[in-house]
């Protein structure tokens, strides 16, 4: 199986074949998987080097020409470090594009802080009108791309991972999969948390949604699966924690309720090592997930 | 929003009565004002758009990166019929479109919303590549930013970039007041020049110098325009 970030660059290749509206903008990162669309298109696949102000910003540029700019770096370099150009070059201009980022949380655990980005939904979310996609799967990603793509002039921000289910699932028109139903609480799993997810509450009577798509957050789905209660809702998210809580809150407005948002903390792990170390390390491993479910619940 | 009727017949020597109905100051602000006769120059003899090809995909853009202090922006844009000369006495209130720092979703021919400094530069690179990509290389992208604003980074990424690509549709006015903190030691020019651009400096007061750089063939390569005009003590609105 192909990675998150091999798909994109095959999706996205294909795209640029068939969509002359379309252009990549790279800043060194990801250049490999666009040689040949570069070569075949050289006015619309753009690397600006070392540069993500300008990577984003002439994304802008691009959209105010009249393209479908598909922007591309790690997440901390281009929701961290370039936020402004994403808040006034594509939402301030009044321009859409589609943002695509990969590494975020904890995928290149070795790499440490300056290579993660767990704020990055939370941030974007800060913004008006973004669509945020977090697929759990390379075949979930290659949808939920093209499906990014092709939103008129929506702001879709695509977050890729290294870290995915063993099988995919189907990707619905935005709302969250219910994946199995019980009675004594709702877990919602974001993308990649769901194998996880699965696997921690084997054995407990809770329903489990699949949300591949975060924003806007399905509320309608939310209070369907929560059905007349207990409304007790356990958000597991692979990015910073807490980041949908409100969301989550408002949708449950109308009923008492308890939501636990559970994903990466504020505070730095200052470890290396591996994925699975790091899952362990911020409470995203089956075994803490299933801890922290069940003393919620009880 | 559409136009009123337009008086085709102003001059440059309208702008000062056009301004003072932002400013209410019949002369100060309008001597004050660094940008005046770059944008007078440009709109009358330059750019290839009027308020009829506002939305024309062969027309030329001009974004103004330096988005404060617009008064002679938008005192230009009415002289030349993009917007009724009876929006400007409503200047920064609240049912008016036009604020202190322009928005290109209120204001017809106002190609970019500026304000924040540094946006500008990037926002025309990429417009640059998106024209060419569409297969239309007729349209000359046109930026002004000023010798402060130059302090921001997000330029230097695109100075650079612009330089190396060889983006010859990129043009970009700067106007040098010298009210950058730190000065540029060594001058601005040149600081393009090294990076690849075709580079000339020009007193920017004088209109004939000015259409002169602004016209001067450049092949294979961006092209900088250094309007330097007197260092003022003037109020203008902050800088970020």
């Amino acid at each position: 199986m192909d990675t998150m970030r091999e798909r994109f660059a095959t999706t996205v290749s294909g795209i640029l074949d068939a969509d002359p509206r379309t252009a990549v903008v790279l800043a060194d990162i990801g250049t490999a998987g666009f040689e040949k669309a570069g070569a075949a298109h050289p006015d619309r696949v753009i690397n600006v080097g070392i540069r993500e102000q300008l990577l984003v910003g002439l994304g802008g540029g691009l959209a105010l020409a009249g393209l479908r700019p598909i922007v591309h770096t790690f997440a901390s370099f281009l929701v961290d470090r370039a936020f402004e150009q994403v808040k006034l070059d594509f939402g301030h201009q009044g321009v859409g594009g589609v943002l695509v980022s990969a590494n975020a949380s904890y995928d290149w655990p070795a790499g440490g802080m300056t290579h993660m980005s767990p704020g990055d939904v939370a941030l974007i979310d800060t913004l008006d009108g973004w669509t945020q996609h977090v697929p759990g799967h390379p075949d979930e990603a290659e949808t939920l791309l093209r499906r990014a793509v092709a939103a008129g002039n929506d702001k879709v921000y695509v977050r890729l991972s290294a870290q995915t289910n063993a099988e995919p699932h189907p990707v619905t028109c935005g709302g969250f999969l219910p994946v199995r139903e019980g009675r004594r609480g709702v877990v919602v799993a974001v993308g990649p948390m769901l194998d996880n997810v699965l696997h921690a509450v084997e054995g407990l009577d809770v329903s489990v949604l699949y949300a591949t798509t975060v924003r806007p957050f399905d509320g309608a789905g939310l209070r369907s699966a929560v059905g007349a209660g207990p409304a007790d809702v356990v958000l597991v998210e692979p990015y910073l924690a807490g980041t949908s809580t409100s969301a989550a809150n408002d949708a449950l407005g109308h009923m008492p309720h308890r939501i636990l948002g559970l994903g990466v903390p504020r505070q730095e792990l200052r470890r290396y090592g591996s994925l699975d170390e790091h899952l362990a390390g911020v409470g995203l491993d089956p075994r803490s997930l299933r801890r922290r479910v069940t003393s919620f619940l009880n | 929003m559409t136009s009123t009727s337009v008086d085709t017949t102003y001059t440059y020597d309208d702008l000062a009565g056009l301004m003072s109905l932002m400013t209410g100051d019949e002369k100060h602000g309008f001597a004050a004002t660094s940008t005046l006769d770059v944008l007078w120059v440009l709109y009358d003899r330059v750019l290839r758009v009027t308020p009829e090809t506002v939305d024309a995909p062969e027309r030329d853009r001009f974004l103004l990166s330096k988005g404060h202090g617009p008064m002679a922006y938008y005192a230009v844009l009415a002289a030349k019929g993009f917007l009724p000369v009876d929006w400007l006495s409503g200047f920064g209130s609240y049912g008016s479109p036009l604020g202190h720092h322009p928005d290109r979703t209120l204001v017809p021919g106002v190609e970019i919303a500026s304000g924040s400094l540094g946006h500008g530069l990037p926002l025309a690179v990429g417009t640059v590549h998106g024209l060419r990509a569409r297969g239309l290389t007729g349209p000359r992208v046109w930026v002004l930013i000023g010798d402060g604003e130059l302090d921001e980074g997000s330029n230097h990424e695109a100075i650079a970039y612009a330089g190396a690509t060889g983006l010859d549709r990129l043009h970009t006015v700067v106007i040098d007041n010298g009210s950058a903190t730190h000065g540029w030691p060594g001058g601005i020019a040149p600081r393009f020049a090294a990076a690849g651009w075709s580079a000339v400096t020009v007193d920017g007061r004088d209109h004939e110098a000015l259409y002169e750089a602004f016209t001067t063939p450049h092949p294979g390569q961006p092209h900088v325009v250094v309007a330097r005009v007197e260092k003022v003590a003037s109020v203008e609105p902050a800088r970020h």
